[in-house]
């Protein structure tokens, strides 16, 4: 059941709180109240700043009583995955080896949105070091999705996804490495978008592989997205990384929907291993847009059957190195009875690391190895230069790329733990965005056996824009976004 | 040919300062050659001439050389398991 305020949308909540039709203080205490009662059924949240957020609304309605314009986000409450720096919590990358660490920096996607009025209500759960596609992985809890609470919500940013879905919040920062905002979005029947890689700025969020990670928003629709996004996005000077190219105002450039976009499906590559109602899904969402406005077009993505081999080699070889400042030393949990220093660092990461982590940093390791480096890490590296080119080609004859964002929907908690390539296989339509840059975003496109499951719209280099539109365009035509889960 | 066995993992785990437990060695020995045997499919394209992918860096002009303050030393070392006299313990180096 959703009712009242926790039923918003995030512009709605804005433009109420800008009429001062209701306060800020009364969003953010309707979102308190509705995690406090939902929240022991999914653990969504691994951390809530009541206090924190409650002192925020007061101070902007005070602002906005002494006649101080309303922000892009003003009143809006948010729910960040627990990957990002936030004042006043911790950071535990959903890790046993950082339970208690306190940064001493925020980041700047938190900052930028706090900026703009929104107001953070908690830290969500997620794979350790986002490591995962169903937060299971997390030291801590076992998030559900809330369609079914015996299903994962996907991953990595399970919790994020979870908490928008059961209107909890109506958005949530998440980071897409391989698929952590999309997959998960589609799981839980919410809009993700990963924008362009350099995009926005990712100081301030624990590194996983750099060259791949990316922050973005999840919401409930593709005009929450895009308010989202035109905050987030643009140049940051602590992140060396983030372009410096302008950022539109995306939610002004929506009313054109979907008219005219060029839409390219490689249907060769979604014809094989998708599940059968997922696939009848994606092609009637094919068919609404093409109702819209939109035009479809045959692409070839020829290289894309290597996507997951070249993603979990570059992947965790990027992971080997980043997370190897986890020593026991500067930060973090340390094993206490360690003889030498050397035993120290092994002790403190073989205690301190789950298993996923482990096995990905010695995956990496091995690729990045002596002997080894040229036959994997570097072959890997080419191939995604292949890939790269494949989608570069297709742009020239369309202007977006539809797939659906997974294969199947959301699996049963503890189904796919024990076979890691089986988990792996399943990210097939997500990384390549990754691999080669691109901006993504997911959209709810209706029920498989009464769960969701996601339409993916992959886009040229910083062009978030064509993808936010198409986007809205769908969901003015289709209500799938406004399917609410039964909690 | 296996590439991973309970034995070269050994070296990988050296390498990535990482001690694993005997069940760890032999679970990880059996799934890392499994996903490394599945990745060699990459093996059969062929990348003579392919560059490796270089995406486009955020600003490539230099930013000015201007003195900052840094971290001050007590807030880097209250994060810290075990620290005396402003500096990081850690236990004897030499085995």
């Amino acid at each position: 059941m959703t009712s009242g305020l926790a039923a918003l949308s995030a512009a709605a909540i804005r433009a109420r709180v800008a009429q001062r039709e209701v306060s800020a203080e009364e969003v953010v205490r309707a979102h308190l109240d509705r995690i406090a009662a939902l929240d022991p059924q999914l653990d969504a949240f691994l951390a809530l700043g009541p206090e924190r957020a409650l002192e925020r609304a007061r101070r902007l309605d005070s602002a906005l009583s002494s006649g101080e314009p309303a922000p892009a986000l003003a009143g809006v409450p948010i729910a960040v995955k627990d990957i990002l720096h936030v004042s006043g919590f911790t950071t535990t990358c959903g890790s046993r080896l950082l339970a208690d660490y306190r940064p001493h920096f925020e980041a700047e996607a938190v900052t930028r949105l706090e900026a703009a009025g929104a107001i953070v209500l908690g830290k969500t759960n997620m794979d350790e070091f986002a490591m995962g596609s169903s937060t299971e992985h997390s030291a801590f809890k076992t998030t559900r999705n809330p369609w079914q609470r015996d299903r994962v919500p996907g991953g990595s940013s399970g919790g994020s996804a979870a908490a928008v879905a059961a209107r909890m919040v109506p958005l949530a920062l998440g980071t897409d490495t391989g698929g952590s905002i999309r997959q998960p979005a589609a799981l839980c029947g919410i809009s993700g978008l990963k924008p362009t890689w350099g995009r926005a700025s990712r100081s301030g969020i624990v590194a996983f592989a750099s060259s791949l990670d990316q922050v973005g928003p999840l919401a409930r629709s593709a005009l929450d997205l895009a308010v989202a996004a035109a905050v987030l996005c643009g140049h940051d000077p602590r992140d060396a990384t983030s372009s410096p190219r302008p950022v539109p105002d995306f939610a002004l450039t929506l009313a054109r929907g979907a008219e005219g976009v060029r839409l390219g499906v490689p249907r060769r590559f979604v014809a094989e291993g998708v599940e059968s109602e997922t696939l009848a899904r994606f092609d009637e969402a094919l068919r609404s847009l093409q109702a819209a406005g939109a035009t479809i077009v045959d692409v070839e993505l020829p290289h894309l059957g290597h996507a997951i081999a070249a993603y979990y080699l570059v992947a965790t070889a990027e992971a080997s190195s980043n997370l190897a400042r986890f020593d026991g030393v500067r930060y973090g949990a340390r094993t206490e009875d360690a003889r030498d220093l050397s035993r120290l660092y092994g002790e403190t990461r073989g205690q301190g690391f789950g298993p996923e982590v482990k096995r990905r940093i010695l995956l990496g390791t091995f690729a990045l190895s002596s002997g080894y480096y040229d036959a994997y890490y570097l072959r890997a590296q080419k191939v995604r230069t292949l890939i790269r080119r494949d989608f570069e080609q297709a742009f020239a004859t369309c202007d977006a790329i539809a797939t659906p964002t997974t294969p199947a929907p959301a699996f049963r908690l503890g189904e796919k733990t024990d076979d890691p390539l089986q988990m792996y296989l399943a990210d097939i339509f997500t990384v390549p965005a990754n691999l080669a840059g691109l901006p993504a975003l997911s959209l709810p496109c209706g029920l498989a056996s009464g769960l969701p499951v996601g339409l993916q719209l992959v886009g040229r280099p910083f062009d978030e824009e064509t993808l936010l539109r198409a986007g809205a365009g769908f969901q003015k035509a289709t209500s799938h976004h406004e399917l609410a889960p039964p909690v | 040919m296996p590439r991973i066995t309970e034995d070269s993992i050994d070296t990988v785990a050296r390498l990535a300062r990482l001690s694993l437990s005997p069940d760890e060695r032999t679970r990880f020995a059996r799934e890392l050659e499994a996903i490394v045997a599945w990745a060699d499919s990459l093996q059969a394209l062929d990348t003579e001439d392919v560059p490796p992918l270089r995406l486009e860096a955020g600003s490539d002009a230099l930013r000015e050389d201007t003195p900052r303050q840094g971290l001050p030393r007590e807030q880097a070392l209250d994060q810290a398991p075990d620290h005396a006299e402003g500096l990081f313990r850690v236990p004897r180096i030499l085995p």
